[in-house]
């Protein structure tokens, strides 16, 4: 028995304003593929009496936040909201899986969830002779914890630097002193921790005078922008910031790159802050490139499982991944690359080609990458 | 009282005979007053106002049905355009589109209007001051033998309802009348007796309203055996500031701490023969909740339904507001009221979470649904109208002939016609009062023409 | 020869409504004693023939220049009792109600605050009272004509009434035929008859009718003058024409929402996705999609209404029906083919709706709980993703056509025609009407009236209602050949007025012109309203609402803001003090 207390959730998310349409529960990708109901979740917390139980619920830790449903709502109700209010109260009783545990540990102490060392931060960047931030410098370029650490994604934060040198952008990195911007922390349940790390951050860059931020992870993006107490910085993710050069001519692309290219909306560009088209329009900008849509474009993008803490977690159906799903769709799209614009995107679509042995015929790449090789 | 007409008409020329006083009737004869017409208006109760003046709120404006209603009420009563009967009936219509001949029968009030000034000195003194049941309030409230059905009674005249007060019931009331003794104005007259009044009408408006459902016809929701089980026009005169509880939510004095509301009942329904959409109920219990919510602080409001009808201007945005304050919508409609101890518990199945639920009450609230009056048949045959299969009168077409009936001239308004809500009613009212300007204005030229003529 | 109020005050009890919560008596002996009061009395109901007989016989006995009503909201009883003063003879504009009914007793509990506020507005009335001053009401004329803007079915029921009735009326149409939407419908509900042959009838009678002239691809330019009085231009194909009125019916109808607005329903990316007016074409003859007759029909509820997301809380009223007929239709010119209709709340509400709900379902249509959520590919099908909320899982339904129930919209022109007759809208973005209970047809532009969608979203019964509730309000100025003006209107001072036009600025009635020789600004009394914002507005408080002065309104302010809380002790009255025995 793991018994809450529904009627302050239901004030706190205004679950009286649901008229249990469906249309969450009917667009939710996770419940394509477990128990995972938002709209029942919802209904239960309004008819739960004495408690609801939390007991059994382990779907809860599905979720990937990709709020379809939050964004589909006729009532303004917000299911994901509800969900990680869900999620809290599991942490508030210590019920959490080991690897989240572990991940939520690492993050508190060494400034990221990979159990990586804060020194190794910067280790990335040490051969490209990047600026330290410091006042006056126009971006911040918040690189964040995984294309920091992840051998894969380092790759992006590299294509990522050579694009903004070649298009002569004022920007700084704060190096080792790089702390996790704690999007996944929120997701994950776990406000409080959450909430410190939103304050120390945003003593750091007030301190330091930033004014202007882009990011590789649309996550970070989402959560400096949406999440954290108003600040006065202006925060990009990296595709708008390109979309920009592009447009003003800064940035041009003297090779080619013959390839179709079909992109996948990273559900924290685009369900959640409404950006589809800059992405777009810097692949268009590439000489070369065809450029495909899969049927589940935009705000119909099909959800990696990437986000909402799931990197660290498997879920209640491991064996239907619904990254697997969409590298299908990228092929029967007639596409030769699959590109996006979000490392935790990048991670579950390579290993999905990879568990379905089509690396012959199928490449995941960043923007940021096939951006930095078509110059 | 009423002065010559001043204009159109001049008091010789066509009129209008609008059967029903309430908003509907109300607001025909006020359209056709203003544009130069007379009208005759014929209210069987002792005052106009109908069902609106029973009313608390209105949705989804929330304005208090009195407020907006008795205007109206004091413009027809006073118009010079308006020759109002109240406490009278249409007995006998002859005639044709143009040429109709009623016969008004005015009841005996036992009570001469032009002395009576509404002070209610009698009431006060008779001897069944509060033992009486006031249809007004749907049977929750007591009034004496002689009274006036709510304060703002139009026309202000006490009325003794020959049914109760013990001298027209047994011929001897005591050794005084206590009324008469009270009534300052000397207004109190045994002797009254009906009167008939014979009148013209170019046109015919029927505007004869609506009852409601009886919900012990269901007998598993258990009306009439727990008295905490009530309906939406009961909890209404409960709401009312003018009702036997001055507006507080109590059956017994205490607040009802949860209340469930279901709806439907007595509407969708074949198996009652009932199979049609009341239309109002849902919004009217949006409404009560609402209303609930607001006067009962930390009360638990349930409502259980099959379909949520907010399809008017402001409805769907009203029932967002409602369940905001917190009041919870249960899909699914209650199978049976039980006793549970000195708790009532509601059994249903909450279609949505898939399985049987039990909730438990201090009060019930049915929204029962519009049922033809009880009359509406002898109405029917009185007027040559067509009844439909639900038993409101039949208009001529339902897209496009929805005021006129299947007898040139007599013309449908309101609740009669089918189920309205207030709005609706009033648009319905108008049309059929244009349909009866076009028939006065025609009869009218060929009367002036007849004139001319001669 | 100075003015010497003589005012009679007259407290009601109202039954115990006043009278439980103010002691009455106490006001009256009170008001005796204040500057130009003859005689105060109290009574039960002041309203009542024999109340209203008091102040009769006062007026005449002790000759009474100025009356005081304490009792219930003007709104209630002004014109009852200024009908009884002109009864015998005194202006109605002298008289002044305190209103310590709705404003007082009904809001306080009982206590001696709460007669003392009593005695705060009974004081600032005969304040006020002191200074009124007698008006004159106006009759004007008006034309006996109307004009009709929008010739659908709304604006051509509306046109054909008042005609019927006996007045020459003009029908502004701007496309080229009549019949609006219902134009473009195949069959109605709930009798599923052909819709030409309903709207034939009624074309044929606009088009016929003597004293209605239609002018088709024709548009309202410009509209000047007040009720009873309209000037309005018309430009009618290269032509312009001028037209006068007595009533404008506006009946301009809606527009259908977009549903590219919901992306993830795929409209105008799947040909298999149209909305219910598509159908409507379509179904008039052979249903194919793709070439080939569909096997799986998908209708959505909802599109575009009850959205709060965008921007369209309301329910558009007619879909769900629109729905199940279009349904029955399917069934019918395609008996093989499955239907499913996915709905939040099934708003089959009017006379015959339930049991065609009945009969839809009976016929085969299958009806699921759910909101869709998305629409997807597979194959040469598309997928409708959606809750079943009754079973309590998510689903996916093949379908080869896919119907969206699109909402109604008020039409993309609102502002420019709302500009021209200076209406109001309602937070939906449809026309707003007076009163949304009691006064359905009715704007706050005196003369001007609503017919139809553009009110509001409704269905073909309603919308003739609604035609002909316009018709009748609008032919009251019309049979009665004339409109009372209101009395207490604006007044400028010349003396005082500089021209600068800030009033004329501020009066959304256009009441205020520039005098084109005298250089100040002139109030038209027929159409200024009496709000008053001109005279806040004016830098030189050169404008004055009659009946409500600067100096009487400051008269009210002096007594309620120097009151002095009076002592309950038995302080001789100098007038006649006076209450029921």
């Amino acid at each position: 028995m793991l018994q809450i207390e529904a009627h302050p959730i239901t004030l706190q998310y205004d679950l009286f304003d649901c008229i249990q349409c469906g249309k969450c529960t009917g667009g939710c990708p996770m419940a394509m593929k477990t128990r995972l109901n938002p709209r029942s979740i919802i209904l239960r917390l309004l008819t739960a009496g004495d408690g609801f139980d939390l007991e059994g619920r382990e779907e809860l830790w599905d979720c990937t936040t990709c709020s379809t449903c939050s964004s589909r709502c006729p009532k303004k109700v917000n299911p994901m909201e509800t969900i990680i209010g869900l999620r809290g109260a599991f942490v508030e009783k210590g019920r959490v899986h080991p690897n989240v545990k572990t991940a939520l540990e690492s993050t508190f102490r060494q400034g990221n969830p990979l159990t990586m060392p804060r020194d190794q931060r910067g280790a990335w960047a040490k051969d490209l002779g990047l600026k330290e931030y410091a006042e006056g410098t126009e971006f911040l370029y918040y690189v964040g914890c995984t294309p920091s650490y992840d051998p894969r994604a380092q790759k992006v934060a590299r294509s990522l630097v050579t694009l903004l040198q070649k298009a002569g952008i004022d920007f700084g990195v704060l190096g080792n002193q790089e702390n996790c911007c704690g999007s996944e922390v929120r997701r994950l349940g776990e406000q409080g921790l959450f909430e410190m790390m939103a304050e120390e951050n945003t003593e750091t860059y007030k301190g330091l005078g930033v004014k202007k931020m882009l990011t590789t992870s649309p996550h970070c993006f989402n959560v400096y922008r949406n999440d954290y107490p108003k600040n006065g910085m202006a925060v990009q993710h990296y595709t708008q910031v390109l979309a920009g050069l592009v447009e003003e001519k800064r940035l041009e692309f003297s090779g080619k790159l013959e390839k179709t290219i079909t992109y996948h909306d990273p559900c924290y560009l685009g369900k959640h802050n409404g950006i589809f088209d800059e992405p777009r329009a810097v692949l268009a900008a590439i000489p070369g490139a065809t450029l495909v849509e899969m049927d589940r474009s935009r705000q119909k993008s099909l959800c990696c499982e990437g986000g909402g803490g799931r990197m660290w977690l498997e879920g209640t159906n491991p064996s239907v991944r619904l990254a697997q799903m969409r590298v299908k769709e990228a092929l029967e799209a007639g596409a030769q690359v699959l590109a996006t614009a979000c490392p935790f995107c990048l991670l579950t679509l390579d290993e999905a080609v990879k568990h379905l042995n089509a690396e012959d015929r199928l490449q995941v790449l960043d923007i940021a990458e096939l951006a930095a090789q078509a110059l | 009282m009423n002065e010559q007409p001043t204009h159109g008409s001049n008091g010789r020329g066509p009129a209008a005979l609008v059967i029903g006083g309430g908003i509907a009737g109300i607001q025909a004869s006020l359209d056709i007053a203003e544009a130069g017409f007379r009208v005759h208006l014929v209210e069987r109760s002792p005052s106009i106002g109908g069902r609106m003046s029973q009313l608390d709120k209105t949705f989804p404006t929330l304005d208090c049905s009195s407020c907006i209603l008795t205007p109206k009420m004091v413009d027809a009563g006073r118009h010079p355009n308006i020759d109002l009967y109240t406490y009278s009936e249409v007995v006998q219509v002859t005639g044709e589109a143009g040429d109709f001949h009623a016969r008004i029968r005015v009841k005996p009030r036992y009570i001469d209007p032009e002395k009576c000034h509404g002070c209610g000195l009698c009431a006060e003194a008779c001897r069944l001051a509060g033992r009486i049941s006031s249809d007004f309030n749907a049977g929750m409230g007591k009034r004496a033998a002689v009274y006036v059905p709510f304060p703002q009674a139009v026309p202000l005249v006490y009325t003794v309802d020959p049914e109760a007060c013990v001298y027209l019931t047994r011929g001897v009331c005591g050794k005084t009348f206590k009324c008469k003794d009270a009534c300052t104005a000397g207004a109190i007259d045994f002797d009254q007796k009906e009167v008939f009044v014979d009148v013209d009408a170019a046109t015919i408006i029927n505007a004869t309203g609506f009852d409601v459902f009886d919900p012990s016809l269901r007998p598993e929701l258990g009306y009439g055996v727990y008295p905490h089980v009530i309906t939406s026009l009961e909890f209404e005169r409960l709401a009312s500031a003018s009702g036997p509880t001055a507006g507080k939510i109590t059956l017994d004095g205490t607040l009802p701490k949860k209340l469930v509301f279901i709806q439907c009942v007595g509407s969708r329904d074949r198996s009652l023969n009932l199979p049609y959409c009341s239309r109002v109920c849902c919004m009217a219990v949006a409404k009560q909740a609402h209303l609930a919510h607001d006067r009962i602080p930390g009360a638990e409001i349930t409502v259980f339904y099959i379909d949520i009808r907010a399809f008017g201007k402001g409805f769907e945005e009203f029932y967002d507001r409602v369940r905001h304050e917190g009041v919870l919508y249960r899909r699914g409609n209650p199978s049976e009221v039980l006793r549970r101890g000195d708790r009532l518990v509601v059994r249903a199945e909450d279609t949505l979470l898939g399985e049987p639920v039990e909730v438990e009450a201090d009060l019930v609230v049915l929204a029962v649904g519009i049922r033809p009056r009880a009359d509406a048949q002898s109405v029917a045959e009185m007027l040559g109208l067509a009844l439909d299969e639900n038993g409101f009168f039949q208009e001529a077409h339902p897209k496009v002939g929805i005021v006129e009936s299947n007898r040139p001239g007599v013309l449908l308004a309101g609740c009669c016609q089918g189920p309205k809500d207030i709005p609706d009613t009033v648009a319905h009212a108008k049309a059929a009062a244009s349909a009866a300007l076009i028939q006065m204005a025609q009869t009218q030229k060929v009367m002036a023409t007849a004139h001319a003529a001669n | 020869m100075t003015f010497t109020p003589r005012i009679g005050v007259y407290v009601c009890h109202c039954g115990i409504n006043i009278a439980a919560t103010v002691d009455v008596g106490a006001v009256t002996q009170w008001a005796a004693g204040l500057p130009g009061v003859v005689v105060s009395r109290d009574y039960t109901y002041m309203c009542s023939d024999p109340g209203q007989a008091l102040i009769q016989n006062d007026i005449r006995e002790l000759g009474l220049n100025r009356v005081v009503v304490a009792s219930c909201s003007p709104r209630m009883h002004e014109p009852t009792f200024r009908a009884a003063v002109s009864a015998v003879d005194l202006n109605p504009y002298c008289f002044e109600m305190a209103n310590i009914r709705e404003q007082c007793s009904w809001v306080h509990p009982a206590a001696e605050t709460t007669t003392q506020k009593a005695m705060h507005l009974v004081g600032s009335a005969v304040a006020k009272a002191a200074l009124l001053q007698p008006l004159e009401q106006r009759q004007a004329p008006t034309t006996p004509a109307a004009l009709v803007i929008g010739g659908g079915i709304a604006g051509m029921q509306a046109a054909l009434d008042i005609a019927d009735a006996g007045f020459e009326v003009t029908l502004v149409e701007r496309t080229s035929s009549l019949g609006g939407h219902v134009g473009l419908l195949h069959r109605t509900f709930p009798t599923l008859e052909p819709t030409a042959d309903l709207l034939g009838a009624i074309v044929e009678r606009a088009t016929h009718h003597e004293r209605l002239r239609v002018l088709t691809e024709a548009e309202v330019t410009a509209v000047g003058g007040f009720v009873g009085n309209f000037d309005v231009d018309i430009r009618h194909g290269h032509e312009k024409e001028k037209v006068k009125v007595g009533a404008i019916i506006v009946a301009s109808g809606f527009d259908v929402f977009d549903a590219r607005r919901r992306p993830e329903l795929g409209y105008g990316v799947y040909p298999e996705v149209i909305t219910t007016p598509e159908f409507e074409q379509l179904s008039q003859s052979e249903v194919k999609i793709n070439g080939r007759e569909p096997k799986n029909v998908v209708f959505i509820q909802c599109v575009g209404s009850r959205d709060q997301a965008l921007g369209h809380p309301y329910c558009s009223r007619v879909c769900c029906m629109v729905t199940a007929k279009q349904a029955r239709l399917v069934r019918e010119r395609l008996p093989n083919a499955r239907v499913t209709v996915f709905y939040m709340d099934v708003r089959a509400f009017g006379k015959g709706f339930e049991e065609f709900y009945d009969a839809t379902r009976q016929a085969g249509v299958l009806y699921r709980r759910g909101n869709p959520s998305e629409l997807i590919r597979r194959g040469d099908r598309v997928v409708v993703r959606a809750e079943d909320t009754l079973l309590g899982e998510p689903v996916e339904v093949e379908a080869d056509l896919v119907i969206l129930a699109v909402g109604m919209a008020p039409r993309a022109d609102t502002d420019a025609l709302a500009g021209l007759l200076k209406l109001a809208r309602s937070s939906d973005g449809f026309f707003m009407e007076a009163h949304p209970k009691l006064r359905p047809v009715d704007t706050a532009m005196a003369g001007i009236f609503l017919a139809g969608a553009c009110q509001g979203p409704k269905d073909i019964t309603e919308t003739i209602a609604q035609a002909r509730a316009a018709a009748a309000t609008a032919m009251i100025p019309l049979m009665r050949g004339e409109v009372t003006v209101e009395a207490a209107t604006s007044v400028v001072d010349e003396e005082l007025c500089a021209g600068c036009g800030q009033c004329a600025s501020i009066c959304t009635f256009g009441a205020l012109t520039l005098h084109p020789t005298k250089g100040v600004m002139v109030s038209n009394a027929v159409l200024c309203q009496g709000c008053g914002a001109c005279a806040t507005a004016c830098p030189s408080g050169a404008i004055n609402v009659r009946h409500f002065t600067f100096d009487q309104v400051m008269a009210q302010i002096n007594v309620v803001s120097d009151f002095r809380a009076p002592v309950f002790s038995a302080a001789p009255a100098e007038a006649e003090v006076a209450s029921p025995s």
